[in-house]
């Protein structure tokens, strides 16, 4: 894995936050102050449980949905001050795409692939020109491995993995600086898994597009992502590169997290487990670790202060009184 | 809408031929109606007086001796013209409203249900009935009572198939490739929903004509000596007591064909523009 030089971002989240109104003064803390770089080119997994928030953060990020507060500083400019219903048209919509879990979901039936991918070099990019259209499709269909002539299809028409495949050429058609993956293996096969796995590999080292990998299977991350953002109900509570966050995990959860992973070897050694269900992330309390009540190692402390990341070892930052 | 599918369609299922061909006889006959029918619907020198159905006046004559099978053929083009536009105004208005009600939500939302609601709370043949009576008798205003009590219907399954759709993979999609709201509408949602709107305008069509026979049958709409099929039935009504009963007969077996036919064609027609239908 190549180590992408971390001087400049190519995306700084700064602060970022993202609260629901969900009753009378109760507001979810979807997404609670949360900053992390993505260097151009590199690969960064978002990992957390189901309900963490990591959903609501990349689609914040993928601009389809307003922080409450915080920055996007996207190379020189703030994305976040930008409405999400009008960045649509703007001139900076390509630089960020995304690529969703459900590709079934995310295919307008009424449009062939070829429909599909194209829409985007129409209203992004500009391009008028059919033939120049169809030979820029054509050989976005070809990065993806779907055979030229499934273009006319519509998606029920085509298996799984041509629909997933699809749709990663739809994301890379207007030619994204950073690319979302919101678990896009995670309604495939195992076998589609893997080729479709391989073929982001491929793509991002052909490329130069650096990835957000939203996921919770904890071995994709490992073997697709330089840095890990680790999150717990809204917050981040461990970041570090992918190898040092795997093999010395140093915040509970994320001890949990690489413990939960099976792993044949690892039969009757004494592992860490989180018991018990997660808080609520409806109003919070500001000043407890989100991760007290179900961490083995909390104390009264923890109740009472909850630390920013600190820096554990070069680029490890961890969240924790105990790390 | 290519042939291949087409022909498909109609070999699945051979009820939809059927009503389609149908549907093209009508057609044929709101068309060339005044060249294959054999009398001028207004003569009354067609025959004697209430002969009974004969080689000369195939579905008998009416009291004026007007000849029923002229009268029914040249009736067409008006149920037809009266149905068509009539569904067409409520199937634009109210699919539009209801898209964008069931898509963005909010005050557009609240406020064209509860005229929805406003409307569907009175018996719809009687608003109809209000309406052409408070503005006036003529076509035109049978046209718009029509259109304004089948509103609703398109409004509700218009805003209900938007509404499911609004936060879909695919409308997430569109606007990363820089699709505007307006635009999602119209090019990634509305046709989405025309399968089960297209069952909808079918369906309506049968009760368009219907509800246009009904008002001219109590004496609102289309006037008298007008051929209308509406007219021609209760004209018969009174004459089926002392045995005439081709006079209402024929006129109201026509009707229930039309509505029979466009009733069969609505699966059919959702069929054919739906390409998940397709093989």
């Amino acid at each position: 894995m190549n180590a992408p030089e971390r001087n400049i971002p190519l995306l700084r989240v700064q602060r970022l936050q993202k609260h629901f109104k969900v009753g009378r003064n109760a507001m979810l803390h979807a997404v609670d102050d949360i900053s992390f770089d993505i260097a151009p080119g590199e690969s960064v997994g978002l990992v957390g449980e189901s309900g963490c928030g990591k959903s609501t953060l990349s689609r914040v990020i993928a601009r389809l949905a307003d922080p409450t507060s915080g920055a996007l500083q996207f190379e020189d400019v703030d994305l976040a001050v930008h409405p999400a219903a009008k960045f649509a048209r703007d001139s900076r919509r390509g630089v960020i795409q995304m690529v969703f879990q459900d590709a079934n979901d995310s295919l307008n039936p009424r449009y062939t692939a070829f429909d599909t991918i194209a829409e985007s070099l129409r209203l992004l990019v500009g391009m008028k020109d059919a033939a120049q259209i169809k030979a820029r499709v054509e050989e976005l269909a070809t990065w993806v491995g779907l055979p030229v002539d499934l273009l006319s299809r519509y998606p029920h028409q085509l298996s799984g993995g041509q629909k997933a495949r699809v749709g990663i050429a739809r994301a890379l058609a207007p030619s994204p600086r950073l690319l979302i993956l919101d678990e896009p293996t995670a309604a495939l096969d195992v076998s589609v898994q893997a080729t479709v796995l391989q073929l982001l590999a491929e793509l991002r080292d052909k490329l130069g597009v650096a990835y957000l990998f939203v996921s919770h299977d904890l071995n994709v991350v490992r073997l697709l992502c330089d840095r890990v953002v680790v999150m717990y109900l809204g917050k981040v509570v461990e970041e570090g590169p992918a190898e040092a966050v795997f093999t010395t995990p140093r915040h509970p959860y994320t001890q949990a997290l690489v413990a939960a992973i099976p792993d044949p070897d690892a039969r009757g050694r004494k592992t860490v487990r989180a018991e018990g269900e997660p808080r609520s992330p409806i109003n919070p309390d500001p000043r407890a670790c989100r991760f007290h009540g179900r961490c083995p190692k909390g104390e009264p402390k923890c109740e009472l202060t909850m630390l920013d990341l600190k820096e554990v070892a070069p680029a490890h930052r961890v969240a924790c009184h105990f790390a | 809408m290519d042939m291949k599918h087409f022909k498909y369609v109609l070999k699945e299922n051979p009820v939809t031929g059927f009503a389609f061909v149908l549907f093209g006889l009508f057609v044929l006959l709101a068309i060339f109606g005044p060249l294959i029918a054999p009398f001028d619907p207004l003569d009354s020198n067609a025959g004697e007086p209430l002969t009974p159905p004969s080689a000369q006046n195939w579905f008998g004559t009416d009291s004026f001796g007007r000849d029923i099978f002229s009268r029914v053929i040249i009736a067409t083009r008006l149920d037809f013209g009266i149905a068509l536009s009539a569904v067409l105004i409520s199937f634009i208005i109210g699919s539009s409203i209801g898209c964008a009600a069931g898509f963005w939500g909010g005050w557009l939302d609240r406020v064209s249900s509860r005229v929805a609601d406003t409307i569907m709370a009175f018996p719809l043949f009687v608003l109809a009935m209000g309406i052409v009576a408070a503005l006036g008798n003529t076509v035109g205003n049978v046209i718009y009572a029509t259109a304004i009590i089948n509103l609703p219907f398109y409004m509700r399954v218009a805003r209900a198939e938007a509404n499911v759709r609004r936060n879909a993979g695919f409308i997430e999609a569109a606007r990363l490739a820089g699709n505007h709201d307006v635009r999602i509408l119209a090019v990634h949602i509305f046709p989405n929903i025309l399968p089960p709107m297209m069952v909808q305008v079918s369906l309506n069509m049968g009760w368009a004509i219907l509800n246009a026979a009904g008002l001219s049958f109590i004496g609102l709409g289309v006037r008298p000596p007008e051929a209308e099929w509406g007219i021609m039935v209760a004209e018969g009504a009174t004459y089926i007591i002392s045995g005439e009963w081709w006079v209402a007969l024929f006129p109201g077996a026509v009707l229930m064909l039309a509505v029979f036919c466009f009733n069969l064609m609505g699966d059919g027609l959702r069929d054919l523009i739906d390409p998940r239908r397709r093989t």
